[in-house]
């Protein structure tokens, strides 16, 4: 019997298919992709059952933390040249006779996650480029009755964005009062439609649980 | 790794070979695996989901306060209280009573605790709405499911029988609580819910509550 003769190359495995694969994978995910920015702090929303999701613009998210800090987020709007943002810390900036360079109100407006700044740190808060030194400045938005920036926040955020819709994202554990709070300053500049970002979970029940 | 480009060897007659240019994709695959690997940890598929409530108007004058008309027969007071507990009692406190408020029941967030107690008052209002999901998932009825919503809501609309809930917080509930209790309420398709101050005789009765099982755990 003739010896089988292996061949003396090492085995071509052809690539293409997989490469071909990878790369549909790569530009879908690139194209869903949302980045996720991190926010000033960890918050885990409750469960809920609703299903409907985020609206893509025209909101403004109240995120409040454990330790009772409120901090606020707006987006650009529908469309990027409306400048939604940068109008309305201009606005802000009026109010409390505060200058905005342009620069700062670019980085306003490019600042990816909620804001804790009170509106006198908020210049030194967009000048600075270290993320610790920001940190720091993120001390939660005034809302006692004296100093009520907060209010002023919904107040001219509602002025530059008419639809805007307040969305409320607060951790499980956050003492009622801090979120009462909040509600009551909504309500008296007479937001009474709102939502409350939760997580999505699954609760069935049926006919016969309650027929029995 | 992939691929080992080979020195051909042909001796003698010189000739213009035929080699099938080999790109070596290998870096590239490792970079993808990369980039892949990135986006798919990084990436959120799920977007947050929202939950809309309405509120009442905010009455700040004391003057102008007042108890809701609504028949006290078919109301239900829900108070969350301290450590994630939650009270109820029915209809409401009369005036000469505040002094001496009723006892409130405690249940709990458990499907036989809270969701027991709403669908059992809600059970003619629940059975409509899924009859009817019933008969369009069947196809008996042919409605869009933008416009089944719709006749959902027209059916809590003219609902008449079921609990008007009115839900309380007592000062040291939480937020996750308020969530779950307004979740509760989609759940069990109450018709007629919002969310209320509480009251000062509400908040006694709440301290009495806690109290009175605090100590008989002693």
């Amino acid at each position: 019997m003739p010896k089988v003769k292996l061949p003396r190359s090492s085995p071509r495995i052809d690539m293409t298919p997989m490469v071909d694969t990878f790369a549909v994978i790569l530009i879908f995910l690139m194209l869903t992709a949302t980045m996720s920015s991190p926010e000033p702090a960890t918050v885990d929303t409750p469960f809920s059952i609703s299903e409907k999701p985020i609206p893509d613009a025209n909101y403004m998210t109240f995120l409040i933390s454990t330790d009772g800090k409120v901090f606020m987020n707006f987006d650009n709007g529908p469309d990027t040249l409306l400048k939604f943002r940068p109008r309305i810390l201009e606005e802000m900036g009026k109010r409390y006779g505060i200058e905005f360079t342009e620069r700062q109100l670019r980085e306003f407006q490019t600042y990816p996650s909620s804001m804790g700044v009170r509106i006198e740190d908020m210049t030194e808060f967009l000048d600075n480029q270290d993320a610790n030194a920001r940190k720091a400045l993120q001390v939660g938005i005034p809302m006692d009755s004296a100093n009520n920036q907060l209010a002023m926040w919904i107040q001219y955020a509602r002025m530059v964005n008419p639809n805007i819709q307040a969305c409320i994202k607060g951790d499980s554990q956050v003492e009622f009062p801090v979120v009462k709070r909040v509600l009551n300053i909504l309500q008296d500049l007479n937001v009474k439609r709102f939502s409350l970002i939760t997580s999505l979970a699954a609760v069935k029940i049926n006919l016969e649980e309650i027929q029995q | 790794m992939a691929e080992i480009i080979q020195s051909a060897k042909s001796g003698g007659k010189k000739r213009a070979k035929r080699i099938l240019p080999h790109m070596d994709m290998t870096p590239m695959v490792d970079l993808m695996m990369l980039l892949i690997t990135f986006f798919m940890l990084t990436t959120s598929m799920s977007k947050p989901k929202i939950m809309d409530i309405t509120l009442p108007d905010r009455v700040t004058d004391p003057e102008k306060q007042q108890a809701p008309k609504i028949s006290a027969s078919r109301t239900l007071n829900i108070i969350l209280g301290p450590d994630n507990r939650v009270f109820w009692y029915p209809g409401a406190v009369k005036p000469e009573e505040y002094n001496n408020p009723p006892p409130l029941m405690e249940t709990d967030f458990s499907p036989d605790g809270i969701r027991q107690l709403l669908l059992e008052r809600n059970r003619t209002l629940f059975r409509t709405i899924n009859e009817y999901r019933d008969k369009v998932i069947r196809g008996e009825i042919r409605i869009t499911q933008d416009s089944l919503q719709g006749a959902i809501r027209e059916l809590k609309n003219i609902d008449d029988t079921g609990p008007i809930v009115l839900i309380k917080a007592y000062k040291e509930a939480n937020y996750g609580n308020f969530v779950d209790i307004l979740d509760e309420m989609n759940i069990c398709g109450i018709a007629r819910y919002t969310f209320v101050d509480i009251a000062w005789y509400e908040e006694r009765m709440v301290e009495i509550a806690s109290n009175i099982s605090s100590s008989s755990a002693y």
